[in-house]
């Protein structure tokens, strides 16, 4: 049984009730700062501001998985991911000023109001004496939170479950058909279209640049390829390893096992 | 105080995504309103949980959260795929389903 289980049992607590009254604004004025932003990134950030507090919410409400998956789900990918579209599609496609419906917005201003007015009212006048059970009174699986839901989620709602991921697999698909930019076709030439081109003599050589020599002594890319008469074919090394000039690393030793560190040998032994 | 106050808010925060959805015109800024609405209704599954002492709430808003994830994967796919062949993002610009 969890901590936050057993401390709120049936009533709300002092805690929580501070909690709400600073939170509950909060989401509130993000709620509101969302809808009335100018800058849709305002509008991204004010939503993530009021889905944390959602999250705090869950979480005192003793369901700290929802709060954490809110957390991580909403405004870890799923805001992430708005933004990421916002940057796409481009921050300053804000809001067109002119009204296609005349008085649309005061409308749906009005109707808002009073939607919030009807839902406020029903919701104050209906509950007012209920008295919460809790989930730390006993029901069935609530002893902790995440063993409670996996239990239900993996019989009574297994198939639901099961639904869902077909629906992501399906959301997914849908997502990558749609979000696919197609080429067009024009200014890409195929393959074929290249050789003939290649062979008519539209690009500077037919075949591609030589690779450098490779020899028994050196493999290096500044080693340069030698043609069938024995001279040097110039387009094997590149004009910046010609243009560089060599430093050498200074004289080697002449006891090359200096090199190694001096493994001990009859010769190393000798030497000291 | 008691567990109707996150049912108030719960309400508030409904009805102003509502609000958004009526009125604003970027598609964006649309989608964003209309989850507040999925998030408002979660807070009252959540609240409803707690006061019916069973867990089904929690579980509902799980799926609500599952579903809200595909449908935003799939509606900014779409945004985006209108925005590729109109070169803007307003609600009032998309009114043909292909060119």
């Amino acid at each position: 049984m969890s901590v936050l289980a057993q401390a709120a049992v049936d009533t709300v607590s002092t805690g929580e009730a501070i909690a709400f009254w600073v939170l509950g604004p909060l989401a509130l004025a993000g709620a509101l700062g969302m809808v009335f932003a100018r800058n849709a990134v305002h509008s991204a950030l004010m939503l993530v501001t009021t889905m944390f507090c959602l999250a705090v919410f869950y979480i005192i409400q003793q369901a700290p998985f929802l709060g954490f998956v809110q957390i991580i789900v909403y405004t870890g990918a799923i805001m992430m991911f708005f933004l990421f579209v916002l940057m796409l599609v481009g921050r300053d496609s804000s809001d067109s000023v002119v009204e296609v419906l005349r008085g649309q917005r005061l409308a749906g201003l009005g109707l808002g109001v009073g939607l919030a007015v009807l839902l406020v009212a029903a919701i104050a006048r209906s509950l007012t004496e209920v008295t919460p059970v809790g989930l730390a009174a006993g029901a069935a699986g609530s002893g902790a939170n995440v063993t409670g839901l996996g239990a239900l989620i993996f019989t009574k709602y297994l198939f639901a479950f099961e639904l869902t991921s077909a629906l992501l697999i399906t959301a997914a698909l849908g997502a990558m058909v749609l979000a696919f930019a197609q080429s067009t076709g024009r200014g890409k030439r195929g393959q074929r279209a290249t050789v003939t081109a290649r062979l008519r003599g539209e690009h500077d050589r037919i075949s591609p640049l030589p690779g450098p020599g490779v020899y028994a002594t050196a493999n290096s890319v500044a080693t340069p390829a030698v043609l069938p008469d024995g001279s040097v074919a110039p387009e094997s090394i590149s004009a910046i390893i010609e243009a560089t000039p060599v430093q050498r690393t200074g004289e080697l030793p002449p006891d090359v096992r200096a090199l190694t560190g001096g493994r001990a040998d009859d010769d190393t032994e000798d030497q000291r | 105080m008691t567990p109707t106050y996150y049912l108030l808010l719960s309400a508030l925060l409904f009805s102003i995504g509502a609000v958004g959805v009526l009125v604003r015109r970027n598609a964006i800024v649309v989608f964003m309103c209309i989850e507040l609405m999925l998030n408002a209704v979660n807070l009252s599954l959540v609240t409803f949980a707690r006061i019916n002492g069973a867990l089904d709430g929690q579980v509902m808003a799980f799926f609500v959260m599952v579903v809200a994830a595909a449908e935003v994967v799939v509606g900014l796919a779409i945004i985006m795929s209108i925005f590729r062949t109109r070169r803007t993002a307003s609600v009032d610009d998309a009114n043909l389903l292909k060119y």
